[in-house]
């Protein structure tokens, strides 16, 4: 059976389950999203479902977006993502809730991390930068060496250094599912969650049971 | 903070009073021992209080045999707490109640405080 949602990160909290344990919960706002195209190998060359999620205004989206989702008679959708799925036991039109997941499964969650900006090697990378003490000036937070001397002569591609931080495609992958609420289209997962709260997430069965 | 978050929150204990640091109280724990349930007494002073919504704790302290001084915290709105009964009030001026453990026998008291 297809598994997969496209859900807005609510934020962080705790719940008691039935030991009367505190869990660590993140609550998502999971669905409904509508099946606004599913892919075939025959037609597209594989297998997959596209969904939606949210409901918009008409005017905000273009004609051609407008046109594909009225194939099938959908509201205007603000988000389309795409899931791959073998087992297309989906039509398009089709509205996919909460219920399709229960408590207990594990579930990967993909979102785009907190954006930290330009950041030094010992934020990016766990540099241990230079000692504290026996005289040093500017040298408490340097890299060190970046490389070898004249052989190579260069940085080799794609070193360790200071850059962009954050702001990546994340998975937090095999996060147990500890609260279903269909009523509120709420998904609750053991643990934490990439990205800031009212970050697009996509709700995955997990790979790696 | 969020509505949502808010729902699915468990709810205030409604078997746990207001508690007051400086109490003599005794908390009643569900413990679970293989497929028995049964409840054990834990009595003791009220250290402090921690306010955190959920999260929300209260530290209780106790002398146990040998002097051996033992705290514990509880999440108050934990569903292991059966009740809790509040023995008694004292007059304390401060919110933690820190200077205990240093203190055995009588120099431990507290006064006890009338309405």
């Amino acid at each position: 059976m297809f598994k997969g949602l496209i859900g807005k990160k609510i934020g962080m909290t705790q719940i008691f389950d039935d030991a009367g344990a505190a869990v660590p919960v993140t609550l998502i706002e999971a669905g409904p999203c509508y099946v606004t195209q599913v892919r075939t190998p025959e037609k597209e060359g594989y297998a997959s479902v596209q969904l939606g999620f949210v409901e918009i205004k008409p005017k905000r989206l273009t004609g051609g977006q407008l046109g594909h989702l009225k194939r099938n008679n959908l509201p205007p959708l603000r988000f389309l993502r795409e899931f791959r799925s073998e087992s297309a036991d989906l039509k398009e039109g089709d509205k996919v809730d909460v219920s399709a997941f229960a408590v207990g499964e594990r579930v990967d969650i993909q979102g785009t991390s907190k954006g930290k900006g330009f950041q030094g090697g010992v934020r990016r990378y766990h540099f241990r930068g230079g000692p504290k003490t026996h005289g040093q000036s500017d040298r408490h937070r340097a890299p060190g060496s970046r490389s070898s001397g004249t052989t190579p002569g260069r940085v080799y591609k794609g070193s360790r250094g200071a850059g962009h931080m954050g702001d990546d495609q994340i998975t937090a992958q095999n996060l147990k599912v500890v609260l279903v609420d269909t009523e509120r289209n709420l998904l609750g997962v053991c643990g934490s969650v990439p990205g800031a709260r009212g970050n697009l997430v996509l709700i995955r069965e997990a790979r790696k049971q | 903070m969020s509505e949502l978050l808010k729902a699915v929150e468990a709810p205030v204990n409604p078997n746990i009073p207001q508690l007051f640091p400086g109490d003599t109280v005794s908390v009643h724990v569900k413990i679970k021992e293989g497929n028995r349930e049964r409840i054990q007494e834990f009595k003791g002073t009220v250290l402090y209080m921690h306010d955190n919504g959920t999260n929300s704790t209260f530290t209780v302290r106790r002398v146990a045999s040998n002097g051996v001084g033992v705290e514990r915290t509880f999440l108050l709105r934990s569903p292991r707490i059966d009740k809790v009964v509040v023995e008694r009030h004292n007059v304390v001026r401060r919110a933690r109640m820190y200077f205990l453990r240093g203190r055995t026998g009588k120099s431990a008291r507290l006064k006890q405080k009338f309405n």
